[in-house]
């Protein structure tokens, strides 16, 4: 199956921040200008207004002035802009974890099997609106089976748009386009492919190996591919960021999993572990995450907050099966689990009932699992199960548990 | 003529419940006057288009009238009506 990645650009990164920042500059043209020293500033960014008047980044400010007399210079706001690329960021993890940013402004994402049935160009449309109406700034993106298109693409059609490109049609759009356009080809690759005739990335992917290999060594040959749609490189991970504290276990399986039924006996015997340790450690949850890699070893992390802090393994087995039933699509069979807690609190500190909680219901349940945990511990793990977790389980014969714990973690 | 608008800083009365949501109840405008919020009608992340920032949006009534209040980096504005 295809990837589906986008490339979301922020258009005119530094000038539209400062436009969106102060609106009495929208309709005129604008130059954000470095002032290392006040006369040999040079133009960093511009707005399409400027850009009209030939207004072109790294050039003098008096050159550009020349150009457009009333052009409007502005000192950077660095701050600002990475404040910006920051909640850009924000959107997209609402979509992906497999975010890579690529300088402030312009990101890969790699949806594939995040989507719930949506297209590509659905998502990035959605994305292209969210961040015009929470940011008031405009992205173009593009959207392909991988990173060099995709990038491609947002380059395309700006500011403010999507285009697809598609490997069933990819050689009409791309193709034609001058090799200078491809992410890899700089200005003296440009140049030597031009002395040997190759004008376009179609031309680039018709080239024969030995040519390319000699104009840029291994290099060329990666363009040629490029060129093709053929670039399997993936978009690294966004770091996860994690709660300050967590508690978790995940497994990896022997078999991959096929349904939820035995997601959720997994879920349940990680989650009584997790119970274990919350006790063990005097602390509660106030949330639950789960992450799930399936067999093509796309992971997707979820996490939700409980109403109510807990140390309850069925509560967190629920939380947990609840998250994965709403976001996993079952696109594929899964291959590990992860469950976490997280929003960690000490379990002597005394929890807020609301009117709907059932403070009865909820001490049986505690006094059920501390009953539980007891046995656990005085005759061995498997000494009390759910009766969910006789079925026979898909879990690993000398139990792999990993422990996702960064530093600072309870263990 | 096209109306403009401009950014006013304002303090803000709030109550924060114990998940932390917090509700402006009240704001003092620039003269002096405290203004009540009679209801919070909605909050979304918003980028305020006519005086530019953005943050957090609350749609909020005031006598009678629904406004604009948003909250941006802890510091709270209005989007004002230029008087001229
Ligand atoms: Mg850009």
């Amino acid at each position: 199956m295809d990837r589906i990645i986008l490339h979301c650009d922020m258009n005119n990164f530094y000038a539209s921040v400062e436009c969106m920042l102060r609106p009495e500059l929208r309709d005129k043209p604008v130059a954000v200008c470095g002032s290392v020293e006040e006369r040999h500033g040079i133009v960093l960014a511009k707005n399409y207004k400027a850009k009209a008047y030939g207004v072109k980044t790294a050039e003098a400010i008096w050159q550009a002035k020349q150009k457009c007399p009333n052009l409007v210079i502005v000192e950077p706001h660095y701050e600002q802009y990475l404040r910006f690329s920051k909640l850009a960021r924000e959107i997209y993890s609402r979509y992906t974890d497999r975010i890579e940013p690529y300088g402030m402004d312009e990101c890969w994402l790699d949806i594939t099997g995040c989507t719930r049935g949506r297209s590509g160009f659905e998502i990035a449309d959605e994305i292209r609106r969210t961040v015009k109406f929470e940011l008031g700034l405009t992205i173009s993106v593009g959207v392909s089976f991988n990173k060099i298109f995709a990038k491609l693409g947002s380059d395309l059609k700006k500011p403010d748009a999507i285009t697809v490109i598609e490997r069933a049609s990819f050689r009409e759009i791309v193709w034609p386009l001058d090799a200078s356009e491809m992410l890899g080809v700089g200005r003296s690759t440009t140049r030597k492919l031009l002395y040997y005739g190759i004008h376009t990335i179609g031309e680039l992917a018709n080239a024969p190996e030995e040519l390319l290999k000699h104009i840029a060594g291994k290099n060329g040959l990666a363009l040629k591919r490029y060129a093709s749609g053929e670039d399997y490189s993936p978009v690294t991970h966004q770091d996860y960021v994690m709660p300050i504290k967590s508690i978790g276990h995940g497994i990896t399986t022997i078999q991959d999993l096929e349904n939820s039924a035995e997601v959720w006996s997994i879920m349940l015997e990680l989650s009584q572990d997790i119970g274990s340790k919350l006790m063990k450690n005097k602390k509660r949850a106030g949330g639950v995450a789960i992450s799930i890699r399936d067999n093509e070893l796309f992971s997707k992390e979820w996490q939700c907050q409980l109403s109510l802090p807990t140390q309850s393994p069925s509560y967190i087995a629920k939380a947990a099966f609840e998250l994965f039933v709403r976001g996993y699509g079952w696109a594929r069979p899964i291959r590990s689990v992860t469950v976490r807690a997280i929003y960690l609190t000490d379990s002597d500190a005394p929890i807020q009932y609301n009117v709907w909680t059932d403070p009865e219901k909820l001490e049986k349940r505690e006094r059920l699992d501390l009953a539980v945990e007891a046995i656990r511990n005085r005759f061995g793990k498997d000494a009390i199960r759910n009766a969910v977790l006789l079925m026979p389980m898909k879990l690993p014969e000398e139990r792999r548990v990993e422990l996702v714990m960064p530093t600072g973690m309870v263990s | 003529m096209e109306k403009r608008f401009y950014k006013v800083y304002v303090p803000v009365t709030l109550d924060v419940d114990s998940d932390g949501n917090i509700y402006p109840r009240s704001i003092v405008w620039e003269d002096g006057h405290v203004y009540e919020i009679d209801r919070l009608k909605y909050r979304c992340r918003a980028a305020s288009t006519k005086v530019g920032g953005c943050g957090m949006r609350y749609t909020v009534m005031i006598e009678g009238k629904e406004t604009y209040l948003f909250e941006e980096d802890g510091r709270w504005f209005v989007e004002a009506k230029d008087a001229s």
